[in-house]
Parts: C-alpha cells; sequence; structure tokens
C-alpha cells in the first residue's frame, strides 16, 4: 500500500529539500520504489539537490494540465533506479496547480510506487496546502530555534484541519525531524535542547539531524547526503529515520556533546 | 582572580534557551487559543445559520458571530439580520414588519390589518399589487 508523505515545516530554510532527498534516497536503498514531487513551483530546488537539474524536460506543471504525461515527466535517479524525481515548473505560476489535478497526479504516483514524497515550499498558502492535502504522513521538519519552531506548531495546526484526511476525520500521521542541532550549543544552554522541542510541539520525534558540513558537501555536489557520505553522523540519522518510517523502532540517539574533560569540567557549572 | 575569570567565563554567559523555550510557551499558548476559538466561531455560525435557515430564508453573511473572552466572563455576541418578507426593497408599514410573517402566511396578516386601519390595508395592497 503507497504512502504519500509530506515534508513541510513553515518556516524556509530549515531543510526539507535537504531532507526530502536524503530520506527519499534512504528509502530507496532500502528497496523502495520512491518518487520525489517538488511542490516549490516558480522556486524549485530538488532537482539541484538532487543533481537532476540538467534532466529536466517536463515538469508538475505539464502534468497537471495534461501537456506531457506523467512518465515523461518522471526522472529517474542515475544511481538508485529506484527513486524518481518530479520536479516544479520554474516559469509558471503557482495557481497554475489545480486541486484536482494535483490530486490525479498523486493518485497515479500511488499506483506506481510505495512512497510518494512531497517536497512542500515554505509558507501556509496554497503551494504548501496542496503538497500536503493528500498525506497519510507528515515530517515537519524544525530547527531548534524560536521562529522555526512557532512556524511549525502553525503547520501542524494546518494538518490537523486542511488534509484530506483531517476532513474525513482521520488523522495525519505527524512525525518532528529536527535538523541543524547543535548538542554542544545545547548542551551549554545556548539552544532549545531535544527536550524542549518535543514538549512545545508534543509529535513523536522521528530523528536528530547533527548540523554538520557534510550536508552543504553534500547539495553543493548534487547527491543526497545519504548517497554521498552514507557513514557520516547526518546520513546515518537520515537512514535511521527512514527506518523508522517503514515501521522499524528505533532508539532515537541524542547527539553526544563531545565536549572534553576541559569543556565538562567548566562548562557544566552553567546550570 | 583574573585566572579564575578567565576560565569560569564559558559557564557564566547566561544562558538563553530557558528564555526562548519560555517565551515560545506563552506566545503559543495564545495563539492556539485564537486558532481553537475562530474554529469554534465558524461551527456556531454554521450551526445557527442552520437552524435560522428552517424558518428564514438567510445568507450566510447575515449572521455574524463574535466572541470576547474576559477574565471572569466571556460573552457570545449574535447578530442576525433577516430579510423582510417577499419583498426586501419595498418599504412595508412597520406593523406587518413587526409582524414578520413568513410568504405562506402573507394572505391571513393582510387580512388582520385590514380590520385595524384602511390606511395599512391600502398599503399591503398596492404591496400585492406590485409583486403580482
Amino acid at each position: 500500500m503507497a504512502k504519500v508523505l509530506v515534508v513541510t515545516s513553515g518556516k524556509g530554510g530549515v531543510g526539507k529539500t535537504t531532507s526530502t532527498a536524503a530520506l527519499g534516497a534512504a528509502l530507496a536503498s532500502a528497496g523502495k520504489n520512491v518518487v520525489l514531487i517538488d511542490f516549490d513551483v516558480g522556486l524549485r530546488n530538488l532537482d539541484l539537490v538532487m543533481g537532476a537539474e540538467r534532466r529536466v524536460v517536463y515538469d508538475l506543471i505539464n502534468v497537471v494540465q495534461g501537456d506531457a504525461k506523467l512518465v515523461q515527466a518522471l526522472i529517474r535517479d542515475k544511481r538508485l533506479p529506484s527513486l524518481s524525481l518530479l520536479p516544479a515548473s520554474q516559469t509558471r505560476d503557482k495557481d497554475a496547480l489545480t486541486d484536482e489535478g494535483v490530486a490525479n497526479v498523486i493518485g497515479e504516483l500511488k499506483e506506481k510506487f510505495d512512497w510518494v514524497i512531497c517536497d512542500s515550499p515554505a509558507g501556509i498558502e496554497r503551494g504548501a496546502t496542496l503538497a500536503m492535502r493528500h498525506a497519510d504522513v507528515a515530517i515537519i521538519v524544525t530547527n531548534p530555534e524560536v521562529s522555526s519552531v512557532r512556524d511549525s506548531d502553525r503547520i501542524i495546526g494546518l494538518l490537523d484541519s486542511k488534509t484530506e484526511k483531517a476532513e474525513k476525520g482521520e488523522r495525519v500521521e505527524k512525525h518532528l525531524l529536527l535538523t541543524r542541532f547543535d548538542a554542544v550549543r545545547a548542551g551549554r544552554g545556548e539552544m532549545l535542547n531535544v527536550d524542549d522541542v518535543l514538549e512545545i510541539l508534543s509529535i513523536p520525534l522521528i530523528g536528530i539531524i547533527p548540523e554538520s558540513t557534510e550536508v552543504l558537501r553534500a547539495s553543493n555536489l548534487g547527491s543526497p547526503v545519504t548517497l554521498s557520505n552514507p557513514v557520516s553522523p547526518p546520513a546515518r540519522a537520515y537512514f535511521d529515520a527512514a527506518k523508522r518510517l517503514n515501521g522499524e523502532t528505533l532508539e532515537v540517539a541524542v547527539p553526544n556533546d563531545r565536549r572534553g574533560l576541559f569543556g565538562k569540567l567548566f562548562g557544566r557549572r552553567a546550570a | 582572580m583574573r585566572l579564575i575569570n578567565f576560565f569560569r567565563r564559558p559557564s557564566t554567559a547566561p544562558s538563553t534557551a530557558p528564555v526562548a523555550r519560555e517565551r515560545l510557551q506563552i506566545l503559543l499558548a495564545h495563539e492556539r487559543a485564537v486558532a481553537g476559538k475562530s474554529d469554534l466561531i465558524a461551527i456556531l455560525q454554521e450551526e445557527i445559520m442552520a437552524v435560522i435557515a428552517k424558518h428564514f430564508p438567510v445568507e450566510q453573511e447575515a449572521i455574524k458571530v463574535n466572541m470576547e473572552r474576559g477574565e471572569v466572563v466571556s460573552t457570545l455576541e449574535v447578530e442576525v439580520d433577516i430579510p423582510t418578507p417577499m419583498c426586501p426593497n419595498f418599504p412595508l408599514p412597520k406593523k406587518s414588519v413587526r409582524a414578520a410573517p413568513p410568504p405562506a402566511d402573507d394572505e391571513q396578516s393582510s387580512e388582520s390589518d385590514d380590520e385595524q386601519s384602511s390606511e395599512t390595508a391600502e398599503e399591503d395592497v398596492a404591496r400585492t399589487g406590485t409583486e403580482g
């Protein structure tokens, strides 16, 4: 049974596209058939992060409007044959996306894939609500920072009211993905810690992605971090999150505060 | 003394995360209440509309629901504009407006007006004439 997953956040720049690419590649390398849909019409970037920017011929809007067939628009990943991408349009207006057209595309993709992952644009406007509309599962990407947490709270409210599931009286399964987490700074009381964010948003945690230079390196190369360096800490965290998405129960490890003895002796006095 | 300060500097820097946490908790408690409130009002508006629509033809916009939360007492204000029967553009005598008869009862109310004053009766006749 295919599942529709929306990767959303409200706030921009918290790592939705990075996480979509990394989780998609992790699920695909675990043998699942995965398609990633970029809903950020006019500001597409998933193609770039996936390294497929020169292979885009048709896009989501072409398919919605019937100018191209779905198979013509899908780009199959060169590294992982079970991973495909449906890019957003870079030139068209987001109003060209119709509710019915999106429903048809997602319906068709559900027949061919195990996971349909929708990369939501930032904000709470039409693009974001369309991306979450048909979701069974939602990942709310959040940075340990006040504006991101506030916007995530708003998005959680929308997931509970504006989705197809919510309108039928059902619930979208919601998971928190905490990204750009810096254990040292959280340990020093400079950054919200994991428990703070969990207590405020009160949704289950699916993973903690540590702040890492590997993430930028991966996007420079046009490769999901789970493919460019699968043993790096962020990649491991994404692989574990993907396993949890597939129903495995794995304890979420809070990244270690890796200060030396000196730092611990003098740093803890703050509390 | 200075040497001790040098070592203590990182630890004495005030930690800001608890402030962030507290600000968020207060803000989100407020924002969630506001979001919940507007939902409640939308539901009330819809249900009040359904009840009134059984008896009068009303538009969705004709019902205004407002809630004010006070510390001790909250007030719910409901304002409903009901269209004047039959012909909203035609000025009706006050008496018939007060009676506010549903369309089916119109003839009956005209009869009772007849008995009261000839002037009102004439207007009622004129009104029926215009409509017919």
